[in-house]
């Protein structure tokens, strides 16, 4: 095995927008880091995200506003995502998009000249920065363009195709006291262990490599690969995730799971509809055979298409018992489409043979972002020390239900935010040795069965009878992704209420002696410590 | 829709295909294809077929192949594509191979490097040129275009393509020629100097990128110092 002791260099896991947006601050502030992930930023999820950034940018004299922003995040959110982070995330959101357009990325501009805002979920005001429907791919573009640079000035080393295997430990420093731990009232024993490495194996030479630095910043993605189809990449398989939760990583909030209102089958898993159609004025209607019900609109005068995402999805899940739902794009004008939503016309075409100019789309709702997470707190540190989360793996910024737009936003700026915390390590010497715990092989094929029974009853609508089942059912299974499962089980038995994107049939009443995050541990082996 | 399809399995020596039948609906994509494949080797406890993929729509580049001597994207190949029913899946032949239908592409990435495609100072952000960019900006790096490019091979000096698309981002916003000093110094000698101007690149792009238009941008601004 390769040692590299990348001397006081900060370790970052995952290279997607999170993953970047800390490579690219470390840099700033003249700390060099190591960007590890399994597939080549160009393939990560980010550059799937398609209908913008959120930030109140206020240029439709529409009286917008950070406060305005933090408040429809945290409403939405049903009140439990952190609320300083939140209102931190919210106040820098117009920076970081001007920071991304001083990186080059392309948005779309108004007729003013400034970045063009639309409207989406949730939202009263147009705040949505966009790139066509292409958003994602054209922010990371500009980021990838960014970080070629410091890997030019040897600032920032790219080790693609490399999978995270475990994590390494040493010994605890005395002096650095994890700021996470002052918000987890809940957790009595706090982790006395250091983080100071990965160790991680090249998937096309399988060399495995022990990687020691000054800390880890963990950016892989959402939970994706634990479930069975959803919008998101295969290439984000929470495999890094289930190993830290083996390891006594603390999670939060694994209950809520965002299901997108509009997606379509397609190549075996969920094709998404973006949000954006909705804010361009695409409208939802069920065809009962006889006339169009435009349901959304009927019982949300208000917001109609744009409600929050948990609650479009439970209309159209409920909608869809009785009749067909559809999105129709067709009213739209053409050069709305051909400049706003191109990407999405084309994969529309291409994907499902259909005109959006023309005819309407059949959808359904499916599983799209992960609202759950590693635990952190404000600062994006978790309970270990030197050990910080940022991005979709990261359960922070969205409480019960993430507004559209905010994960691009909770990316950039976790990102940054988490390196911005990890310099307190960087001029710490590495330590000399540092041990890690060899991970389990987990039996083949156990990880379908683990998808299968997820898949199946944490769906839009939920109840305790079926998911005690899966419970059981999980305990002939051995891997650490089955303990993981469980615990995503125990957390949404645990919840007897209905919240954001957690809604149960036998449960289905808000209720406020919940309104606080669920957290999840592993104690002593595999059992999940008290979900609350 | 039934499909016979053979996969190179090159790891093994003698390479070899593997060869199977496959029957779907003609939308499935190959990339559809292939994962079923896996998920029933898989159950079977039987090898699977080595490849990647990200997104299945178009837009991560990971799945790139040939298909019946074609470099293709696997997630946009479909079976009605193929009428008489036969599909042959291989590497792509000009990247180091790993294993089954996995290259490393990592020649891609390099070229971008070696030809400065990263802005040297202050970006001018003209919404005479946006659109222009965003395509430069759509590229996938998916590394099609450098197979179908009589001279590009791996490992050697010459960048391909690539250089020119995601090239023209970085001329055209620019703050002042000063910047592209450098740029333009290394993008005639890796790029330039060796395009032969074949635009096989041009027609196999499976972003639908406009490479020849790109291609004559960038020439513009990196080799004659033209505002673009
Ligand atoms: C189709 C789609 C559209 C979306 N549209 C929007 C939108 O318009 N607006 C918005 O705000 N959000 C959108 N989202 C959500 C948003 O794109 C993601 O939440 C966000 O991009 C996540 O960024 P990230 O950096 O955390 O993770 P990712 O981009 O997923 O990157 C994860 C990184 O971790 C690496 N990795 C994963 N596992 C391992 C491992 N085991 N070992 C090593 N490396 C690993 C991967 O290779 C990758 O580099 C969309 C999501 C989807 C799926
Ligand atoms: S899997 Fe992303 S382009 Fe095919």
């Amino acid at each position: 095995m390769d040692i590299i002791s990348a001397d006081n260099k900060i370790i970052i896991i995952g290279a997607g927008l999170a993953g970047l947006s800390a490579a690219i601050t470390l840099a700033k502030e003249g700390v060099d880091s190591v960007l590890i992930s399994s597939h080549p930023s160009e393939r990560a999820q980010s550059v799937m995200a398609e209908g913008g950034i959120n930030a109140a940018l206020n240029t439709k004299g529409e009286g917008d506003s950070s406060e305005k922003h933090f408040e429809e995040t945290f409403k939405a959110g049903r009140f439990i995502a952190d609320e300083k982070a939140v209102r931190e995330m919210t106040a820098a959101a117009p920076d970081v998009v001007k920071e991304l357009e001083s990186h080059g990325v392309c948005f779309n501009r108004d007729e003013n000249g400034n970045i063009d805002l639309r409207n989406f979920g949730g939202q009263k005001y147009k705040r949505t920065a966009f790139a066509k429907s292409d958003s994602g791919k054209q922010i990371m573009t500009a980021l990838i363009d960014e970080v070629r640079r410091l890997e030019v000035e040897g600032k920032v080393e790219r080790l693609s195709s490399h999978d995270f295997v475990t994590l390494l430990f040493s010994d605890g420093d005395k002096q650095l006291v994890s700021s996470a731990a002052d918000n987890a009232d809940e957790i009595s024993d706090r982790d006395k262990r250091r983080c100071t490495g990965a160790l991680v194996r090249n998937r096309y030479t399988g060399e495995t490599i022990k990687l020691i630095g000054s800390a880890v910043i963990m950016a892989v993605g959402g939970l994706h690969g634990l479930f069975e189809n959803t919008t998101g990449s295969l290439t984000d398989t929470g495999e890094a995730a289930a190993e830290l939760f083996r390891l006594g990583v603390t999670f939060a909030d694994l209950e809520f799971i965002q299901y997108h209102p509009t997606t379509v089958s397609s190549g075996g898993k969920r094709m998404l509809i973006s949000e954006a159609a909705r804010g361009e004025g695409g409208r939802l209607f069920a065809d009962t055979g006889k006339d169009r019900i435009y349901f959304m609109e009927e019982k949300y005068p208000e917001l109609g298409n744009l409600m929050p995402r948990d609650v479009t999805s439970r209309e159209i899940f409920f909608m869809r018992k009785k009749y067909p739902v559809y999105l129709d794009m067709s009213d739209l004008p053409e050069e709305i489409i051909d400049k706003k939503l191109a990407g999405l016309a084309r994969d529309c075409a291409k994907y499902l043979k259909k005109d959006i100019k023309k005819e309407p789309v059949e959808v359904a709702p499916g599983i799209h972002y992960f609202m759950g997470g590693i635990y952190t707190g404000a600062d994006h540190e978790t309970e270990i020390k030197g050990l910080f989360a940022a991005g979709e793996c990261c359960a922070l910024y969205h409480g019960a239900n993430r507004l559209g737009g905010n994960s691009l936003l909770g990316a950039v700026y976790g990102g940054k935010k988490a390196a911005l915390s990890a310099l307190r390590y960087a001029n710490v010497k590495c330590t000399p040795y540092a041990y890690y715990e060899e991970p389990p092989v987990s039996p083949a094929g156990e990880i379908t069965a683990v998808r299968r029974i997820l898949s199946d009853v944490l769906g839009v609508v939920r109840n305790g009878e079926a998911m005690r089942a899966a419970l059981q059912e999980l305990e002939s299974l051995s891997s650490k992704e089955a303990d993981f499962a469980r615990a995503f089980l125990q957390c949404a038995l645990f919840r007897e209420e209905s919240r954001g994107a957690h809604f149960r049939e036998d449960f289905p009443e808000e209720r406020d002696e919940y309104r606080r995050r669920s957290i999840a541990k592993v104690v002593q082996g595999v059992s999940v410590d008290h979900p609350f | 829709m039934k499909v016979k399809v053979n996969v190179l399995k090159k790891q093994i020596s003698p390479s070899h295909y593997l060869t199977f039948e496959y029957e779907g609906e003609p939308d499935d994509s190959v990339a559809k294809l292939l994962r079923y494949y896996n998920e029933e080797a898989l159950s079977r406890g039987d090898e699977q077929i080595a490849w990647e993929c990200g997104c299945m729509i178009n837009k991560c580049g990971a799945c790139a192949m040939r298909i019946n001597g074609v470099p293709r994207l696997a997630c946009s190949s479909f079976l009605y594509e193929y009428e008489e029913g036969k599909i042959i899946l291989e590497p792509l032949s000009k990247f180091p191979h790993v294993k089954d239908l996995i290259t490393d592409r990592s020649a891609v990435f390099e070229a971008l490097k070696r030809v400065n495609v990263y802005h040297a100072g202050p970006v001018h952000q003209d919404e005479k040129n946006l659109e222009s960019r965003f395509e430069s900006a759509s590229c996938l790096n998916c590394g099609c275009c450098l197979e179908v490019c009589p001279n590009f091979n791996s490992g050697q000096n010459y960048t391909g393509a690539v250089a020119a698309v995601n090239g023209y981002r970085i001329a055209a916003a620019a703050d002042g020629k000063a910047q592209l000093k450098e740029m333009r110094k290394a993008y005639a000698k890796h790029y330039y100097e060796g395009c032969g101007i074949s635009l096989a690149c041009h027609d196999i792009c499976p972003a639908g990128i406009p490479v020849e238009d790109l291609i004559s941008r960038s020439n513009a601004a990196l080799v004659w110092g033209r505002r673009v």
